[in-house]
């Protein structure tokens, strides 16, 4: 009798369970230091006190941000050539907890009809660097874009260069780059939102190459470490300097859009940038 | 010499020995004119840019170098450019462009100048422009890793149609130092980071990063020989059709 009114839920049903409880229970954002209950970020994931947009993993911000999207290359993956365990190990943990194979998910999606390539860094994958996979994936978003007159819209949140892959992370800079040139020699629009947080060769390269680069509130962006920075000039650099609100001051960013504005303002953008609202040739 | 260790490569590649950014244009370009600048912010030392003749062929020369005594290393920031140095490359670049001259590229570099002026004037920036408009010139364009090659600060310019490596010198994605205390916390492991980063320039020749490994020449020696190879090598790329040129350069940097 007992046993049937507290039947064990499944080994499943258990697992399910577990991934539903949220690591924290109470939260406490980085930018403004209130403390909150976890629930009150919402589905944005965003600081109920000052707009903070919390990092979030390129599937949620694909939900969220978009009202269709189909994702492409979802097999491509780091190349078999690397073997070292530790490595391995990472890329397969990260694999777990972003449901991607690697640190960009590519995709078409649509916002308001609007047909659009998109590209969202995924800053759990080991630290959204940019692996040779990860330049793969965006150089095929970018041809594919351009092939189809699509405009790219590309979320960037990376710790940089994925050391692990050595030199051909940094070729990856040059790769995505002549890519990106040649949608934009196509006449094709290429939007930017950077996220926490864009840093070295992602800054370095095509997080710096839109026509338009916007920012999440607070997003940290800037191209050196701040500890490589505090090593060269033996002091510490001002608390914010790279932040967004900082680095729009100094006219690499053309606006700060917070998360729950951000579909809205990609919307009035992509239809600016319509081939209907095109003057002449 | 390529018995040496990837650590002793490192090391030589540092040696203030080592034959400067000056002293091989002054070596392989003839009627060398400096030109200073970006043209908005300043004129970053640690970037010498200008024309010349290679042979009797018009170019233009653009480089990182460090310096030769304190007070230029100082100014020059150890071979580190500021955004300003990047953005006067670029400039003198696209002026090549213009007026149909090939663009030779000597990179000295540990990286670009990590500092709080070199984020606010946007280091990022002025390199991702580097590559983008840079790797888009339709004039040959060649690269030779002089002694250090270090990072997004080197690879902006060195995305030409052919890359070469000096004998003694090394190319990678971060500094071996800047890796091991990534990579191990331990910033003293720099011999093992150095074998883990594959940084030489034989194991770049095999793996395609760069096409040619050059003899290494020193201070005093006549560069006769490189003069002539550069040449033979710009003029290759001068013969084939713009387009193909393009292609070729296309090409080459996808396949990574
Ligand atoms: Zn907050």
């Amino acid at each position: 009798m007992l046993q049937s009114r507290f039947k064990m839920p499944s080994r499943e049903e258990l697992k399910k369970r577990m991934d539903n409880i949220p690591d924290n229970i109470m939260k406490e954002c980085p930018v403004c230091h209130s403390t909150f209950f976890s629930m009150r970020a919402g589905k944005q994931r965003t600081c109920p006190n000052c707009g903070f947009g919390f990092r979030i993993t390129a599937k949620r911000r694909a939900k969220i941000t978009f009202d269709s999207f189909e994702e492409l290359d979802s097999d491509v993956t780091v190349p078999k050539q690397y073997t070292d365990e530790k490595y391995m190990a990472k890329v397969a943990k990260a694999k777990k907890v972003t449901g991607i194979k690697e640190s960009v998910l590519t995709g078409i999606g649509t916002l308001a009809k609007m047909k659009v390539a998109v590209g969202i860094m995924d800053p759990f994958f080991v630290m959204g660097s940019l692996g040779s996979a990860t330049g793969e994936k965006i150089v095929r978003l970018f041809e594919r874009a351009t092939r189809d007159q699509l405009p790219v819209v590309m979320f960037t949140a990376s710790g940089g260069a994925r050391m692990q892959e050595g030199i051909n992370s940094l070729m990856q800079m040059a790769k995505v780059s002549q890519a990106v040139e040649a949608h934009s020699k196509a006449g094709l629009f290429y939007l930017v939102v950077l996220c926490d947080p864009t840093t070295g060769g992602v800054t370095a390269s095509f997080a710096m190459q839109g026509d338009i680069i916007l920012a999440e509130s607070h997003a940290l962006v800037g191209f050196a470490g701040r500890r490589v920075i505090e090593q060269t000039i033996m002091k510490q650099p001002p608390k914010d300097f790279q932040r967004a609100e900082t680095v729009i001051q100094h006219g690499f960013i053309d606006a700060i859009v917070p998360r729950s504005d951000m579909k809205k303002t990609l919307t009035n953008l992509l239809s600016l940038h319509t081939k209907e609202n095109a003057n002449g040739e | 010499m390529a018995n040496k260790t990837a650590y002793e490569r490192v090391t030589a590649a540092r040696s203030p020995k080592k034959m400067t950014t000056d002293e091989l244009i002054s070596g392989l370009i003839s009627n060398f004119f400096e030109l200073h600048g970006d043209r908005s912010d300043g004129d970053d030392q640690a970037v010498i840019g200008g024309v010349g003749r290679l042979n009797d062929q018009p170019i233009t020369v653009v480089g990182i170098r460090k310096g030769t005594d304190t007070e230029e290393n100082i100014k020059r920031h150890f071979g580190s450019p500021e955004p300003e140095g990047y953005r006067k490359a670029l400039r003198l670049m696209k002026q090549a462009e213009k007026f149909h001259r090939p663009i030779l590229a000597l990179v000295n570099t540990p990286g670009a100048w990590p500092d709080v002026d070199a984020e606010y004037h946007g280091i990022g920036s002025a390199i991702a422009q580097c590559l983008q408009v840079g790797m888009q010139l339709r004039v040959p364009y060649i690269s030779i890793i002089v002694g250090e090659g270090g990072s997004g600060g080197a690879i902006a310019l060195a995305c030409g149609d052919r890359v070469f490596m000096f004998e003694d010198s090394i190319y990678s994605v971060l500094s071996p130092e800047g890796y091991a205390s990534i990579m191990w916390k331990d910033s003293a492991k720099v011999k093992e980071a150095a074998e883990a980063l594959k940084l030489t320039p034989e194991w770049l020749l095999k793996t395609g990063i760069i096409d040619q490994i050059i003899h290494e020449y020193h201070s005093g020696d006549d560069l006769e020989p490189l003069r002539d190879f550069l040449a033979n090598q710009f003029n290759e790329l001068k013969n084939l059709p713009v387009d193909e040129l393009m292609r070729q350069r296309h090409n080459r940097y996808r396949k990574f």
